[in-house]
């Protein structure tokens, strides 16, 4: 990859966005059998894939808290994600992101309905192409929700970055390993912000511009992860025929018992001796 | 009841009078928000049912368990939730002397008890002082996600009942989502 002669001609990015305009986005919700809650994302030509697992016990056990569940985060690059063989395993920046990645979603989730138990997600990066924290945090967002965990509302991630003097948003690969800044932020719906890093420099004035786009961003994006979701279900719930029943009632099972009564005293004889 | 179910994420507004604030609700800046994924149940109370999640033990809840290990005065059950349950020596049916608890209950058994007491600590006590409780050993167990349970048992136990009829066996519907199954051909 070589250093593009220039990233903006005639308004345009190399890759034919508009300055202010974001990746093309694919969700899927419910992707993994075994985990609680999953969900894979294509962001232009990043692959993410997350994995949430829990309310389950703690290992280990020191780890728990008594009154709030614990959030672990761990987001993994697989070796064949970049151009160049990535060493497989944890590594510094890699650590880095687990953590504020795990800040940005932890105060959306109703930790205290859980104390004593871990809620672990797990954000696998299968093809890098620039704001794969941001692409993860959308993720593990929408995993979270599939996998029934009470939250506040979602957290969406978007990037800004600034090329050739001029701010864009949803840095590609290019300009990301080329340009001047890249400022990811993630927000909740309600526009609080939970994440916010920067390397590279920004005058101020072009800061408080950058929030703005990222922000704006984030909005688009919110409203992707929301569709997301709702499509999944959407189908099955219009083919119903019944409603969907919510019960009041109590124990069923109250009958069963009349029914087995006779069995269980001879069942239990036959334990005693 | 015949509306369609309206579908919502966490964070979406359902109502905007927090009076009504029902299971899988929160209330911000005085209206009431979804905090869980799933369905709009309205009626007096507003909630929100779950399409996924785990099992969290409440009182009086019956539910299937299995040993997962035998202390001194306890038997520690898995109830197929984060927490796990607690059942003492003085809540199973008889009297038994402590160095007998295996051999009425071992490792790996599945039992039908009741949950007594969850403490703040989520400390879960269970019970096997009733009659329809039991330790189980005939029949088969099947597990379905706690969310649907509600929908197994139907309204009023109408779907429950149905099944009941059509294939002859006891079925008894634990709330964390395992079912027994007992039959005349198991």
């Amino acid at each position: 990859m070589t250093k593009p002669e220039s990233f903006i001609t005639n308004g345009i990015r190399i890759d034919g966005r508009k300055p202010e305009e974001i990746r093309p986005i694919t969700i899927e919700v419910g992707v993994l059998d075994r985990a609680d809650g999953s969900c894979y994302i294509e962001h232009g030509l990043n692959k993410v894939l997350a994995a949430v697992y829990g309310p389950r016990e703690v290992h280990p056990r020191h780890m728990q808290k008594p009154t709030t569940a614990i959030v672990r985060f761990r987001y993994n690059m697989a070796s064949f994600s970049v151009e160049e063989r990535k060493r497989p395993g944890p590594d510094r920046r890699s650590v880095e992101v687990s953590k504020v990645s795990r800040e940005a979603l932890e105060p959306v989730i109703f930790t205290e309905y859980f104390p004593k138990s871990s809620i672990d997600v797990f954000v696998e990066v299968l093809q890098a192409d620039a704001g794969t924290r941001t692409v993860g945090i959308n993720a593990a967002s929408v995993a979270l929700a599939d996998a029934g965990i009470p939250m506040r509302g979602l957290v969406s991630a978007c990037a800004v970055g600034k090329v050739d003097g001029e701010l864009v948003l949803d840095l590609m690969k290019e300009e990301d390993n080329y340009g001047e800044a890249d400022m990811p932020l993630a927000m909740t719906q309600t526009g609080e912000i939970t994440l916010l890093q920067m390397d590279g420099n920004l005058t101020p004035e072009e800061f408080e511009k950058a929030i703005e786009m990222a922000q704006e961003g984030c909005k688009r994006i919110y409203e992707i992860q929301r569709n997301a979701l709702i499509e999944r279900y959407k189908r099955d719930i219009e083919t119903e025929e019944e409603p969907l029943e919510t019960p009041e009632e109590e124990p069923v099972e109250v009958e069963t018992v009349v029914e087995n009564e006779a069995e269980e005293e001879t069942s239990e004889e036959v334990e005693s001796e | 009841m015949s509306e369609k179910q309206r579908i919502v994420i966490p964070g979406d507004l359902v109502s905007r009078d927090p009076a009504r604030r029902g299971d899988g609700t929160y209330v911000r800046d005085g209206s009431l928000y979804a905090s869980l994924y799933g369905l709009v149940n309205e009626r007096e109370k507003i909630r929100v049912v779950p399409l996924s999640g785990k099992y969290v033990p409440t009182r009086r809840d019956v539910v299937v368990g299995f040993v997962k290990e035998v202390t001194f005065s306890n038997w520690i059950v898995d109830i197929g939730s984060p927490y796990e349950g607690l059942l003492h020596v003085s809540e199973y049916p008889r009297r038994i002397e402590l160095d007998e608890m295996s051999a009425h209950l071992g490792i790996g058994e599945a039992v039908l008890v009741e949950v007594k007491e969850v403490d703040p600590m989520m400390k879960v006590e269970l019970t096997m002082r009733d009659r329809r409780l039991r330790v189980i050993r005939s029949g088969r167990i099947v597990e379905i996600s706690p969310s649907k349970v509600p929908r197994l048992i139907g309204h009023g136990g109408s779907m429950i009942s149905l099944i009941k009829g059509a294939s002859d066996c006891s079925i008894v519907v634990g709330q964390n989502g395992r079912v027994w199954i007992n039959g005349k051909g198991c």
